[in-house]
């Protein structure tokens, strides 16, 4: 039988979101809010506002754009309270964000067709923590899951799923090091298969972008899951971290190129991490982000919601959540 | 994506130079420019204030606006100021008071410690020392594993306690092994945190005083954006840095998180990691990272990179071959299959000096599968046709298209490109002769 299952939103407001977003917003974006707390807009405004959302990595066209928006949007409605202007910055940024969101595909999962999602990303991102907390996301719907050691490369990858497999109960498939990876996921695809595993999350091999040869190699991991499954991966997931700059956009760009990314994750979006590049990513590239990372444990994943992004990095009392 | 700045300060100052004299207001212009290319390439804005202005101030003291070529005024100006920040001399590691040197490398999660503690471990082995690496990182999964099998592969002893120690605990007990055994440096990985977490950084600051090491390197992404500032100065505020690892330096990264650290810490760049391999650790020079921000190319790795695939001699006895004429397309497969091995296309072109602009022309064009069909055609020929490719006549063209399943049209193409090639070569081989290098070619130096 064939039948589907949402991703669930989740009705309460994002706690952990929130709180992971509270560093940041004590930085940069709580100085955004403090700025429109004046009595009349004035230049300074604006040259203050542009600084501050260089600050947070939102990058130059971006911050341009926004500024040049509120500038238009004052000019044209008229707008003399701060607050009001405040309210149209923060609707600007919503929309640059659902830019992000709006291409995101159903995703679809049919019972006895393990749904393969594919983590890349260039080194250091937290690609493998991301995987972990993947796998409990999903368990939390009550699917199945298991991880591939696809990253044969980095010293003692496989050894740090291995532990996360541990700790979530959810079984690994590995080879040694330096093994082929393509043979690990022909392998892990034929076992995810034989145990009517509903989720294959594979891990690949931190490749910065310009590595041309790494990069086919994830082509040839492709072709041999769409050997088993015709549509796998179902979901290729980037990672990006939420402290990369102007570089992130390259990056993504980079791997659009080579692989058909559909999803997009910003990780380590704890501690001081502006998250800004969110912003540039929506702009210049369709990819939906789907997820946010926050904290090391297993269950800091959050979905990507525009509205609480900013939000949390505006208010931080849920209001408007 | 993003032009870099060079090919931009091109565009706003040749414009400017043709319309004759310059005013101040013109220089602003051009300075947006530079403020603009240096945000993008992730510097923090902090310090492009400062640098903006800095250069401003000399640009217009200078007279660029009086000069007939203020782009090149302008630039070397700009070059001049970032190795300035960047810092002008290379500075090698601290020596200690006394044995072991004691390297210790602290940063954020994923920056790239465990990796650069072996490269770091491998550099100086080649230098005649006898390292040592402790494991001081028991949080991430996996780490102590991951040293140890970095450690097996370069053959380097690795000192670790578990994951149940204390890290204060496995620093010291790994310095006095090192001491007993007469290991030398002695180079301590840690775990990564967040510089705003208090206990972990303590934990940092426990470890400092109890070893009090040579060397706190930190070490940092070079992808890092805006937060690279506030990252390195709670590090340094709380460990005191002596040094800069940059890693991740083999992507399109521009580097400009270096410029921020380095300008704000004052702390210098003592190396940089440009791949995952375990040799992929380079020492730090300024002028490099600053034609790299500029975006003017990267001769230097470009003929490190040329360097690698092929010998002195073999190069020499190439360029005779050129010069006179007789490089023959086996001539020609071979060096493009050197080419190939350098790195992709694209990413070669825009190692070259002044190529940005060209490069985003004909950037669909040039592609690494565009030279498959060429190796492709060259490999359905002859050895004979290979030495003679005047002597290809059409049944042979039409052999050799079904050879390489390439049209013939594709093949004629091959054929007289390669022709027009020699041609220049030949030219250029004579002016060579006369000591004079045809126009537009920059002097050798």
């Amino acid at each position: 039988m064939v039948f589907r299952r949402l991703f669930r939103r989740q009705a309460e407001p994002d706690v952990q979101l929130e709180k992971s977003l509270e560093k940041t917003r004590r930085g940069v974006f709580s100085e955004i809010t403090r700025l429109f707390d004046r009595s009349a807009i004035d230049e300074e405004l604006y040259e203050d506002l542009e600084m501050l959302l260089l600050q947070a990595d939102v990058g130059v066209d971006v911050s341009e754009q926004l500024v040049g928006e509120l500038r238009a949007r004052v000019e044209r409605d008229r707008i003399a309270d701060p607050a009001i202007a405040r309210e149209a910055l923060r609707e600007a940024m919503v929309e640059l964000l659902e830019l992000a969101t709006r291409n995101r595909k159903l995703k679809v999962l049919q019972r006895g067709v393990p749904f393969v999602v594919m983590v890349v990303g260039v080194n250091g991102v937290g690609k493998t923590t991301t995987i972990a907390k993947l796998a409990a996301y999903h368990q939390g719907f009550g699917r199945s899951v298991m991880l591939a050691a696809g990253d044969t490369f980095r010293a003692a990858a496989i050894d740090q799923l291995k532990v996360w497999g541990d700790r979530l109960n959810v079984p690994v498939i590995a080879h040694e090091q330096g093994a082929d990876p393509g043979a690990v996921v022909f392998d892990a695809m034929q076992a995810a298969h034989n145990r009517g595993i509903d989720v294959l999350i594979v891990d690949t091999a931190g490749r910065l972008h310009n590595k041309f040869n790494l990069m086919e190699e994830l082509g040839k991991i492709r072709r041999i899951m769409q050997r088993h499954v015709e549509d796998a991966p179902q979901e290729v997931l980037l990672v990006i971290d939420a402290t990369t700059g102007q570089n992130g956009l390259i990056q993504a760009q980079k791997f659009a190129e080579q692989v058909d990314i559909t999803d997009i994750m910003i990780a380590k979006l704890d501690g001081t991490a502006k998250g800004g590049i969110a912003f540039s990513v929506a702009k210049e590239l369709g990819t939906p982000i789907s997820y946010v990372g926050v904290g090391e444990r297993a269950v800091d994943l959050s979905e990507f919601k525009p509205e609480t992004y900013v939000d949390s990095l505006f208010f931080g009392e849920g209001d408007g959540l | 994506m993003f032009e870099s700045l060079s090919d931009r300060l091109q565009d706003t100052l040749g414009k400017l130079a043709r319309k004759g004299q310059l005013t101040e207001k013109d220089v602003d212009e051009a300075m947006k420019e530079v403020r603009r290319a240096l945000l993008e390439a992730d510097v923090n804005f902090r310090v492009v204030k400062d640098f903006v202005a800095k250069v401003r101030e000399r640009a217009i003291g200078q007279d660029v606006l009086k000069s007939l070529s203020p782009y090149q005024t302008v630039i070397g100006i700009v070059n001049e100021e970032l190795i300035a920040v960047l810092g002008a001399e290379r500075e090698p590691l601290r020596a200690p008071d006394r044995p072991p040197q004691v390297i210790m490398l602290v940063g954020l999660q994923g920056s790239g410690k465990t990796t650069h503690a072996a490269k770091l471990a491998a550099h100086l082995r080649k230098e005649g020392r006898n390292p040592i690496l402790v494991a001081g990182d028991v949080y991430r999964p996996a780490a102590v594993n991951q040293l140890q099998t970095l450690g097996k592969q370069i053959n380097i002893p690795v000192f670790d306690e578990g994951i149940q120690a204390n890290p204060v605990d496995i620093a010291a007990h790994g310095l006095q092994h090192a001491r007993e055994r007469g290991f030398n440096p002695v180079i301590i990985d840690t775990a990564g945190r967040l510089q705003v977490d208090e206990r972990m950084m303590q934990e940092l600051v426990n470890v400092k005083a109890k070893i009090a090491p040579t060397e706190i390197l930190l070490v940092a992404d070079a992808m890092t954006g805006q937060e690279a500032v506030g990252v390195a100065e709670e590090f340094h505020r709380q460990l005191g840095v002596t040094g800069l690892i940059l890693t991740k330096m083999d992507g399109d990264a521009r580097g400009g998180a270096a410029l921020s650290i380095r300008a704000v810490t004052g702390v210098p760049i003592k190396f940089i990691g440009t791949g995952e391999k375990i040799d992929a650790l380079e020492a730090f020079y300024p002028d490099r990272l600053a034609t790299r921000i500029l975006g003017m190319g990267d001769v230097q790795t470009l003929m490190e990179r040329a360097k690698e695939q092929t010998s002195e001699a073999e190069a020499e006895r190439v360029s005779k071959r050129m010069m006179k004429g007789s490089f023959d397309l086996g001539d020609f497969l071979d060096q493009l299959q050197k080419i190939k091995k350098m790195g992709p296309i694209g990413d070669l072109l825009g190692m070259i000096p002044g190529m940005g602009n060209q490069l985003r022309q004909v950037k669909d064009q040039i592609s690494d599968d565009a030279t498959k069909s060429i190796e492709a055609i060259i490999q359905s020929m002859t050895p004979y046709e290979r030495r003679h490719p005047d002597m290809i006549s059409s049944s042979r063209r039409r052999r050799i298209a079904r050879g390489s399943g390439c049209t013939t049209a594709e093949v004629n193409q091959l054929l007289s490109q390669f022709k027009e090639m020699r041609k220049m070569m030949g030219q250029m081989g004579n002016m060579a002769k006369k000591g004079r290098m045809p126009k537009g070619f920059p002097p050798l130096r």
